[in-house]
């Protein structure tokens, strides 16, 4: 789960992180109020799950309230990779002396949280990865030990030769790395971390991603999800405990499992077709999740031919069939449908689709050529 | 012959009496695994459908029964802990089902795993099977054949949909392995292939892997530098957009490590066989066993 930089910067600033004033605005006139409470040149920056911000236009520096109104008349509204803006955060401008990069993944490689500190920070981190690797330090930890003060120090001193500089840089890094452990974190990163002219060091900006499975146990950091900016689809798809993600195609796909559902966008695509969608109704076994997994996907106006692509494993074909008949028994389909299915419960599954009028079959290749075929127009 | 589990494997479960854990019991043991145990914590003393004997830990099923394999069904919250109560009673495989195992949990249990010698397959996997020997795990018996192909696959389904090609072509094989399509998993691809390498009976291996990470392209490279076998490889993923999220964790784009076209490169360069399609697979691997 995305969150945004506002909410990120609180979690930090609650591990001491030091981070500038800012709050949040939805209109010109609250940013020109919180301005004007600062009494001092802020930054308004668009909060959006999207990256370059800045090269869109969504980060602005104001001089004055008056100029802040107006770059958030400006920002509110405007679309960044097709999300809409609609709140900034306006928050007193640092004097940037020198910026750094610190961040901190779990790495699938060392299987554990790596730090990546470089002082050639503000820009694109996987641009210096790639042509400068040399400027950036790698620092794994052992979560059963933490991140320990001499580790800290060693990113502290690749980043500064100044000893309290390079202390204050360890501090931040230790409690960057307890937020990034107490939210539950895939990835947490401050870029830049800035060394203000009279010597302070502060991050201006900051962005964490959270491990979906940690959302349970977890609910005040699950609170923090902003469905608003979020692809109204995949918002619904979410609630109904389905895996969606929409894309550009004309074929739209209901698969379980995500290798297979994957693999069948593939095959579509393979035969010339484009596939409008990723969706995986998982591997538990439900006629509702079929029912809200139609109705998704019959809303996307794009589509013009639906497939479903069933293996049955815990899956029963015969609860996807019972869904299959439901749904369109509620709602008639506009566009064609191909069923594929085997596994588990098949006999009674094609008994129950062809007692309402559907026909299935059980290859994968057959089906997805049809499916394309449909979507062109064809027979 | 096989890999990690064979007609001697003791199973106990975690998780027994749980929803999926009875269900998928009942499966196992139709199949003919030996299943020695259950665990569920309070019920100890009780007996599962009539004949398996109910024990309160892992410990206690090892001592009572000599069971040598786990099985999880446990609850994501308490799965990592489940792994690593496992791990520490003398146990040497842990194949863990649970999906939803919060990454952070395993970057916890994997050095414990590791310093204790013990292999977790797993988490978010579905298991394995010795076709007419034992299963351990989900995967549907009923689509395998006892014969020569070792299978390797981070994914559930899209391994149900090539073995169940592969079974109906007359392909049979030693075993099938879902390593599981998380960021941190125990086995990975390039434990499998060593297992195939050693094992007698496989002739031949087919390898269906993902977009995201770099385990593919490691992979490559064990199979061109250690490996005298023929090896098959797929991708899913070679239409997904970069930088979502496809349901697997471990699935992600990250910069221009893990995208399909640069593990099917690889799969390339190491001399391997590539499957454009699932059903290729079958072509492939029979020209492989010639």
């Amino acid at each position: 789960m995305n969150i945004h930089e506002y909410q990120a910067k609180e979690i930090l600033r609650g591990y001491g992180v030091p981070i500038p004033p800012g709050e949040i605005a939805t209109t010109p006139a609250e940013a020109e109020a919180i301005a004007t409470k600062y009494g001092t040149a802020v930054m308004v920056k668009a909060q959006v799950h999207a990256g370059g911000r800045g090269k869109a236009g969504g980060v602005k520096f104001c001089k004055t309230p008056a100029d802040a109104k107006e770059k958030a008349t400006a920002i509110l509204g405007m679309k960044i990779k097709d999300l809409t803006v609609e709140k900034v955060l306006v928050t007193v401008a640092a004097d940037i002396g020198s910026e750094a990069y610190v961040g901190i993944i779990v790495d699938r490689a060392t299987k554990k949280p790596v730090f990546m500190v470089s002082a050639a920070g503000g820009i694109d981190i996987e641009e210096v990865a790639a042509s400068t690797p040399e400027k950036i330090l790698y620092v794994p930890v052992d979560v059963r030990y933490g991140l320990p003060t001499y580790d800290a120090m060693r990113m502290g001193f690749f980043l500064y030769e100044d000893v309290k500089l390079a202390r204050a840089a360890a501090k931040i890094m230790q409690q960057l790395y307890a937020g990034f452990m107490a939210a539950g974190c895939s990835l947490a990163e401050i870029n830049p971390l800035v060394v203000t002219p009279t010597g302070e060091l502060i991050a201006v900006d900051g962005k964490m991603v959270i491990d979906d499975n940690e959302l349970d146990r977890k609910p005040e950091i699950a609170a923090l999800r902003d469905e608003s900016s979020e692809e109204p689809s995949e918002v619904a798809a979410r609630n109904a405990n389905l895996t969606f993600i929409k894309l550009d195609g004309d074929v739209g796909c209901v698969v379980n499992g995500a290798g297979l559902a994957m693999a069948t966008m593939d095959l579509v695509k393979y035969y010339g077709g484009e596939p409008a969608n990723f969706l995986d109704i998982g591997g538990s076994s439900n006629p509702e999740k079929v029912v809200n997994a139609l109705r998704i996907i019959t809303s996307d106006p794009n589509v013009k031919a639906i497939l479903f692509n069933i293996f049955g494993g815990i899956t029963r074909t015969d609860d996807v069939a019972n869904g299959i008949v439901t749904a369109t028994k509620a709602n008639p389909l506009k566009v064609p449908i191909v069923i594929r299915l085997t596994g588990t419960n098949e006999e009674l599954a094609m008994k129950i689709l062809t007692e309402n009028g559907f026909t299935a079959s059980s290859d994968m290749d057959t089906a997805v050529q049809q499916a394309v075929a449909l979507a062109k127009g064809g027979k | 012959m096989s890999v990690f589990i064979d007609k001697n494997t003791k199973l106990v479960i975690q998780g027994i009496t749980g929803r999926d854990g009875s269900f998928h019991a009942k499966q196992m043991m139709e199949y003919g695994t030996q299943v020695v145990a259950g665990v569920t914590p309070g019920k100890g003393g009780q007996k599962f459908e009539g004949t398996v004997p109910i024990v309160n830990t892992v410990a206690d099923a090892v001592k009572a029964t000599g069971a040598n394999t786990s099985v999880i069904y446990v609850p994501p919250p308490f799965a990592a802990d489940a792994i690593m109560e496992a791990a520490a009673s003398g146990v040497s495989l842990i194949v863990c089902i649970t999906e939803g195992v919060p990454v952070l949990d395993m970057t916890k249990v994997y050095p414990f795993v590791k310093e204790m010698g013990v292999r977790l397959l797993g988490p978010n996997c579905p298991g394995l099977i010795t076709p007419g020997e034992s299963k351990v795990g989900i995967i549907p018996g009923r689509i395998c054949l006892p014969g020569p192909v070792g299978v390797v696959s981070r994914s559930g389904t899209l391994t149900y949909e090539v073995v169940y090609q592969l079974t109906r072509a007359g392909i049979g094989q030693t075993t099938c392995v879902g390593i599981g399509g998380d960021p941190i998993n125990g086995t990975n691809f390039i434990d499998c292939l060593e297992a195939f390498e050693k094992d007698p009976a496989t002739k031949a291996i087919a390898m269906m892997g993902e977009i995201g990470g770099t385990d593919e392209q490691e992979a490559a490279e064990y199979v061109k530098k250690h490996m005298k076998k023929p090896v098959v490889g797929f991708i899913a993923g070679q239409t997904a957009p970069p930088g979502r999220r496809m349901g697997h964790a471990g699935a992600i784009i990250s910069g221009s490590a893990g995208t399909a076209a640069e593990k099917i490169d690889a799969f390339k360069a190491a001399g391997m066989g590539v499957a454009a399609r699932p059903m290729d697979f079958v072509e492939l691997i029979r020209e492989r066993l010639k």
